[in-house]
């Protein structure tokens, strides 16, 4: 797994590629809960994740969580089949705010700076 | 040590697939990711059918690792058999003996990090049983899941 870590329009935008498994989800989290502990709005690209399990989902929520109680934003945007199947069974998709793609993010409201 | 796929009595071992036995570390998943996309996949199943059998299997070698290894060394053998219209996957270790009324997936409406690996093992197989293990092992796991040729 790669991590990549962007600023656009003031969101740090982490881009993440190929396996989110319980040998790199740590790695994972240590960086979502640093990017949001500098109470930044946070968007997680999981376009190219080829694989992500529960231990990669269970970092997301917990940033969701964290996001929720530093009032910033978390979403997730180009979310590929197989992390939106995991999502969809672990019935996140209902709870993540999840955009099609980063242009999508800008235009909606709470997210533009 | 050998362990046979008829380690379980009275169950049909059916045709063996493939075979693995390797040490109970986080690193050593993506190997057995794709030992278990190979053999699903030879077996003419569509993707996202395959990528829910990998998903089980890594869960289910996921909670050995964490749960009934927790932090001790020690080896997993994987065994993938084709049995008429099933896949079954079977998942032996030397843990101690894990307390099998004690594992059960967790409520959804609970936003919480963990605990979803279970969960998923249940969601996505049709048959997840502890067996009686083999002499000298801990814990066997057979997981079972219907065939979709694509």
């Amino acid at each position: 797994m790669t991590i990549d870590v962007r600023t656009e329009h003031g969101i740090a935008v982490v881009s993440l590629k190929g396996d989110i498994d319980l040998q790199y989800s740590p790695k994972l989290r240590k960086k979502l809960l640093e990017l949001l502990g500098e109470r930044r709005n946070l968007l997680v690209d999981l376009a190219h994740v080829r694989y992500i399990d529960s231990s990669g989902v269970a970092s997301l929520v917990e940033a969701f969580q964290l996001a929720r109680k530093h009032g910033t934003r978390f979403g997730l945007v180009g979310v590929s089949t197989a992390a939106m199947r995991v999502l969809q069974l672990a019935r996140l998709d209902r709870v993540f705010s999840i955009f099609p793609a980063l242009d999508d993010v800008f235009g909606a409201e709470g997210w533009a700076s | 040590m050998t362990i046979e796929p008829e380690a379980a009595p009275g169950e049909t071992p059916g045709d063996l697939i493939a075979e693995l036995r390797f040490p109970a570390r986080p690193a050593r998943l993506k190997q057995v990711r794709a030992l278990v996309r190979r053999s699903a996949a030879a077996c003419g199943c569509n993707e996202s059918w395959v990528h829910d059998l990998v998903v089980a299997v890594d869960e289910a070698c996921q909670n050995i690792i964490r749960h009934a290894y927790n932090g001790r060394r020690g080896d997993i053998v994987l065994t993938i058999l084709r049995d008429g219209k099933a896949l079954v996957v079977r998942l032996v270790d030397f843990a101690p003996p894990v307390d099998v009324t004690r594992i059960r997936p967790r409520p959804l409406d609970e936003l919480r990090p963990g605990g979803l690996g279970t969960h998923f093992i249940h969601e996505l197989m049709d048959e997840v049983t502890f067996l009686p293990p083999p002499p000298g092992a801990g814990n066997l796991l057979q997981m079972t899941k219907r065939l979709e040729p694509s």
